[in-house]
C-alpha cells in the first residue's frame, strides 16, 4: 500500500466563489476556473491562512488519499468524493492524519484549534496508528472495571473505566483517543455518532502487557455517552472505533520536559503520560510539571494517586476554583506563581507545552503564558509558532 | 515599532493605523464617534442590542486574526479602522501615472475626485443598514439574524474606513463630508442617500437575500475597483473591506438558494410538478419560483443602474488619473494606460440595440458593468444545479440588460427580459409578469413571521448545509434579549 495523504478540498456545492481564498492564499496554491475554485495539492502546505477568512466553511474539506486529486479532476466536480475507505497501519500516518473517519477528524481538528496552527507530532514521538476499527467494522472491548474517582458527596462524578480488548489489536499511544458509540438512536431515528474519549493509561496497557487500556469519563447531564459509558458494569460490551489522533503525543526523547496543563478529565492524557515515563524512565527529575485545576479537591481525578507521586519525578500544581474558605484559584493563577520555572521553559529547546481541558480555559491560559513571556522578554506568539511547529505546542480543548 | 498588523486598542478606537500617535485625526474621530453611536442606537431595536450575538470580530488584519468569534452586544461591537497591510514598493497600477510609486498622500490635482469617490461609497455603507433597520423582527431563525447582524456591524465597520480617510487625508472638507455621511439618510425626504438603490426599503427577508446578492456585489466591484486605486491608503481600505465584504456575498447567495430548496422541497412532498402552479404553491408556505425570478428582476436591474452611464468622462478621468482601477486590474494583460484601445458597448439606436466600439478609457463603467454580469451569473447557474437535484422543471435567468433600467443608454426604452424593445404601452401591461406587485410583495410579507427557536426555521426557508464558525444546526446564534 502507498502513503497515504491528507488532501486539502473545496466544497463546490458550498463554495460561492467569491475568491477570498485563493487572495489568502501566500504560496498561490488556489486557483479557479469558470467552475470550481480549487486546491493545489503539490503546493498546499497546509498554513490554513484561507480558513478563517472563507465566509461559507467550503474550504475546510479534508481527504486522506493514496494518489491526490488533480486540479483537472477537482474543475470538473459539482460535488465532492467520499473518503475512500483506507486502514493506516503503523508508520504510515507520518503525515499527521488525526483520523480517516471524517467525523472524527472534525472533533480533533476543532479540540486542536487552540493551537493557532497547524499542529505537528513531537519529533521523538512513536508513529502512531489511526482509524484501524470505524463504524463499519468497529472493536469490541469488554468492561473490567468502572471506579467513581471523585468521592460519593461530590456533584462531579467522573469514573475510571477499564477496557478488556481481548485478542484484537489496538495499538494505542498515550494521548491517541477512541469513540465510543452509545447504543440506540437519537431523536430522528439515526444511530448515535462515535464520541471521542482521550485514553488514560499508557501503550502497554492499564496493567503492563495485558491488552487493556482506560479512560476517564464525566458524567454529564443528558450526555448520552457520558451516562451510557458512567453506567457500565463488569463484562459489558462495548463498540470502539480508533485509534485516533497523531499529534497530541507523547516524545520519547527522556530529555524531553513536559509542562502539562489540565482541567477535570484533561487531565486523561497526562495520566498515560506520567505512566509511561515512570514505566520507561523511573530515575528522571525534574522533567514533569503539571498543573491541575478542578473545582474542589474532590472533584479532582486521581488526586489520591497524585499526591503520592514524589516531587522530584513530577512538580505538581493545583489549582481550586470553590474551595471553602480560599480564594478562586484557577491553573492562569499557578502558572503565574510559577512564572520563573515556566519562564525557563519557554526559551528551553527540550520544552513541551500541552494544554487539555474545557475550551474555557485557553483564553486564561494563553494570557498567563503570554504575561510571563512578556516578563522574560519573550513574544510568546512568536514562541508559541516556534514551540508549534516544532511539535512541542499541544492543544486538545473541547 | 509601530505594530501594523496587530489591532491596538489603546485608544477608544481599534486600530492597526497607529491612532494613538495621530492626536489631530484622533480627536477628531473621537469626535464624531458619539455621532455614530446614536446613529446605531437609534437605528437598532433595543432588545437586539441588548442581545448577545454570535459575531466575528477582527483582531489583526492577518489571516490568522481577523475572524474571532464571540459574542458580544452590538453596540460594544469593536468597530475600529483596519487597512490591509502595506505592500512594499507598490506603484499606481493604471493611467498616465502608471508605474510611480503609490501616493501616501493625496495628490492636489485629484483631492476633490478622490475625496468624491470616498464618499459616495462611504454614503452606501450606512445606508444599507437603514434599509434593513426592521428585519431583525421577521429573522426566519436565529442563525439568519446573526448574519444580518454581521453584515450590519461590518457595514457600520466599512463606514468607519471611508471616515477615517475623510478624516485623514481631507481637512476640514472631510470632517464636514463625514458629519454628514451621518445626516443623510436613506429614504428621507429632505436628505437621502446619494444613490438611488440605497433608498428602496428592504421590506422583507427575500429582499434582503437579494438586496445583499445583487446590490452588495456592486459594492464588491466598486471595491475592487478601488483596491486598485494609486491612493495607497484607499487601497489598503478597501482590500480588507473586501474580506468582509465576502461574507455579505455568502449571506446574499446561501440565502436565496434555501428560499429556493425549501420551495422545491414542499413542491415535491405536496406533489406539485408546475411551477406556475402559483396559488397552490403559496398556500405551502413557501415562495414560488416565478415570484423569486420577479425578485430577481428587479433587484439585479437596480443593481445595474448603479454602475452608472455606460460612456463617462468621470470614469476615464478616475481611471486615467490612476485613482480608481478596473476589476482586477493587475491581472489583465494590456498596457493599462487605454489611449488607444477599444471596448464595446451596448446603444439604442433607430429603436434597435446594437453595439458599437467606444474608445475603453471612456468605457470604463461599462467594463465594470460587463465584469459584474460575469460575477452574478455564476451563482444564478448554482440556485439551478438546486432546481434540478430536487427535480422541479424550471431555470432562473438574468434579465437583459436593457430591461427595466432608469440609467444609461437602456433607459428611455422599455425592453422585454429577453431583450425585445417594446412600447410603453405593452410594457405598461405586462410589466406586472417581469417584476414583483404589490399583491406579490404582500404575500411575501405575509410569510415573515419570525422564529427564534434555536435549530428552528420559518417554513419558507431551509436550513443551511453549513454552521456559522462551524456550529452545530441547533446553536444559539443569538441570545435574545426580549424584556
Amino acid at each position: 500500500m502507498s502513503k497515504l495523504l491528507k488532501q486539502h478540498l473545496i466544497d463546490p456545492e458550498i463554495c460561492i466563489r467569491c475568491y477570498t481564498c485563493e487572495m489568502t492564499c501566500p504560496i498561490g496554491a488556489i486557483t479557479h476556473d469558470d467552475e470550481n475554485v480549487v486546491v493545489d495539492a503539490s503546493k498546499c502546505k497546509f498554513c490554513m491562512d484561507c480558513i478563517a477568512p472563507c465566509p461559507t466553511g467550503s474550504i475546510d474539506e479534508w481527504r486522506v488519499v493514496d494518489v491526490p486529486h488533480s486540479l483537472e479532476e477537482q474543475f470538473g466536480w459539482s460535488e465532492l468524493p467520499e473518503q475512500a475507505e483506507f486502514t493506516a497501519e503503523v508508520g504510515e500516518a507520518e503525515t499527521g492524519i488525526e483520523a480517516i473517519d471524517e467525523a472524527m477528524a472534525a472533533l480533533l481538528e476543532e479540540a486542536h484549534r487552540g493551537a493557532g496552527g497547524k499542529v505537528k507530532a513531537p519529533v521523538s514521538a512513536s508513529k502512531p496508528s489511526i482509524n484501524i476499527y470505524n463504524l463499519g467494522k468497529p472493536a469490541e472491548a469488554v468492561v473490567q472495571g468502572n471506579y467513581r474517582l471523585t468521592t460519593e458527596d461530590s456533584n462531579s462524578d467522573v469514573r475510571h473505566v477499564i477496557l478488556d480488548l481481548g485478542s484484537q489489536t489496538f495499538p494505542v499511544l498515550e494521548g491517541q483517543s477512541v469513540g465510543i458509540v452509545p447504543p440506540g438512536v437519537d431523536e430522528n431515528g439515526n444511530t448515535h455518532l462515535p464520541r471521542l474519549y482521550s485514553v488514560s493509561s499508557p501503550r502497554d496497557g492499564e496493567r503492563p502487557n495485558y491488552n487493556n487500556l482506560s479512560l476517564t469519563v464525566k458524567r454529564e447531564e443528558h450526555g448520552v455517552c457520558s451516562n451510557y459509558v458512567c453506567d457500565l458494569k463488569m463484562g459489558d460490551k462495548v463498540q470502539l472505533t480508533g485509534p485516533f489522533g497523531a499529534t497530541f503525543l507523547l516524545p520519547n526523547d527522556p530529555q524531553a520536559h513536559l509542562l502539562m496543563i489540565c482541567t477535570g478529565t484533561g487531565s486523561a492524557p497526562f495520566r498515560g503520560f506520567t505512566m509511561r515515563r515512570q514505566r520507561e524512565n523511573p530515575d528522571l527529575t525534574d522533567s514533569l510539571t503539571l498543573v491541575f485545576g478542578a473545582r474542589k479537591p474532590e472533584d479532582l481525578p486521581y488526586f489520591g494517586p497524585l499526591k503520592k507521586v514524589p516531587d522530584s519525578f513530577m512538580k505538581k500544581f493545583f489549582a481550586f476554583s470553590r474551595q471553602q474558605d480560599q480564594p478562586k484559584q484557577y491553573v492562569q493563577d499557578k502558572l503565574r506563581d510559577a512564572d520563573e520555572l515556566v519562564a525557563g521553559l519557554l526559551s528551553d529547546s527540550n520544552a513541551h507545552i500541552y494544554i487539555c481541558g474545557l475550551k474555557a480555559m485557553e483564553q486564561g491560559v494563553e494570557d498567563a503564558l503570554s504575561d510571563i513571556a512578556r516578563g522574560a522578554g519573550l513574544d510568546w506568539i512568536s514562541v508559541r509558532n516556534e514551540m508549534r511547529e516544532s511539535g512541542r505546542f499541544h492543544v486538545e480543548t473541547y | 515599532m509601530l505594530d501594523l498588523i496587530n489591532v491596538s486598542y489603546d485608544t477608544q478606537i481599534p486600530n492597526n493605523v497607529g491612532l494613538s500617535s495621530d492626536k489631530r485625526v484622533l480627536k477628531a474621530l473621537e469626535k464624531w464617534h458619539p455621532g455614530y453611536i446614536n446613529w446605531w442606537n437609534d437605528l437598532i431595536p433595543d432588545n437586539f442590542q441588548q442581545s448577545l450575538v454570535y459575531l466575528r470580530t477582527a483582531v489583526s488584519v492577518d489571516p490568522k486574526g481577523w475572524t474571532k468569534f464571540d459574542y458580544v452586544k452590538m453596540p460594544e461591537y469593536r468597530w475600529g479602522i483596519l487597512l490591509a497591510p502595506q505592500v512594499e514598493d507598490r506603484t499606481v497600477p493604471c493611467g498616465e501615472h502608471i508605474g510611480e510609486p503609490a501616493w501616501q498622500e493625496v495628490p492636489g490635482e485629484y483631492r476633490s475626485l478622490l475625496r468624491r469617490l470616498i464618499v459616495i461609497q462611504g454614503d452606501t455603507e450606512p445606508a444599507s443598514v437603514e434599509q434593513q433597520r426592521f428585519l431583525g423582527k421577521t429573522a426566519p431563525s436565529l442563525y439568519d439574524l446573526r448574519n444580518l447582524f454581521q453584515v450590519n456591524v461590518e457595514e457600520g465597520r466599512h463606514l468607519w474606513a471611508m471616515v477615517y480617510l475623510l478624516h485623514k487625508y481631507f481637512g476640514a472638507d472631510g470632517r464636514e463630508e463625514a458629519d454628514d455621511l451621518l445626516r443623510r439618510s436613506s429614504g428621507s425626504e429632505e436628505a437621502p442617500r446619494m444613490l438611488g438603490a440605497f433608498n428602496e426599503e428592504t421590506p422583507d427577508w427575500l429582499s434582503f437575500f437579494m438586496f445583499t446578492y445583487f446590490t452588495d456585489r456592486d459594492g464588491k466591484m466598486q471595491l475592487e475597483s478601488l483596491a486598485q486605486s494609486g491612493f495607497d491608503p484607499l487601497s489598503r481600505s478597501c482590500r480588507f473591506m473586501l474580506t468582509e465584504e465576502a461574507h455579505h456575498m455568502f449571506v446574499g447567495e446561501t440565502g436565496v438558494g434555501r428560499t429556493i430548496q425549501r420551495t422545491c422541497e414542499a413542491m415535491n412532498e405536496a406533489g406539485i410538478e408546475d411551477p406556475y402552479d402559483i396559488d397552490r404553491i403559496r398556500e405551502l408556505g413557501v415562495i414560488d419560483l416565478p415570484t423569486i425570478q420577479k425578485k430577481l428582476n428587479l433587484h439585479y436591474t437596480l443593481s445595474l443602474d448603479l454602475f452608472g452611464q455606460e460612456i463617462s468622462t468621470n470614469a476615464a478621468n478616475a481611471f486615467n488619473s490612476g485613482i480608481k482601477g478596473r476589476f482586477l486590474e493587475h491581472r489583465i494583460d494590456d498596457d493599462h494606460r487605454l489611449n488607444s484601445a477599444t471596448y464595446n458597448v451596448c446603444s439604442v439606436v433607430d429603436g434597435k440595440i446594437v453595439t458599437e466600439e467606444v474608445p475603453a478609457l471612456t468605457a470604463i463603467n461599462m467594463r465594470l458593468r460587463d465584469d459584474y454580469v460575469h460575477d452574478a451569473s455564476g451563482g444564478i447557474g448554482r440556485w439551478n444545479k438546486i432546481i434540478e437535484k430536487v427535480g422541479v422543471q424550471f431555470a432562473l435567468a438574468l434579465p437583459h440588460e436593457g430591461f427595466h433600467r432608469k440609467i444609461g443608454v437602456f433607459s428611455t426604452v422599455a425592453i422585454t427580459p429577453t431583450g425585445e424593445i417594446i412600447s410603453s404601452d405593452a410594457w405598461e401591461t405586462r410589466s406586472k409578469d417581469w417584476l414583483p406587485t404589490k399583491a406579490d410583495g404582500d404575500f411575501i410579507q405575509s410569510l415573515m413571521k419570525p422564529c427564534y427557536e434555536p435549530g428552528q426555521y420559518a417554513s419558507w426557508i431551509a436550513p443551511p448545509r453549513v454552521g456559522i464558525d462551524n456550529k452545530p444546526g441547533d446553536f444559539e446564534y443569538v441570545k435574545l434579549h426580549m424584556a
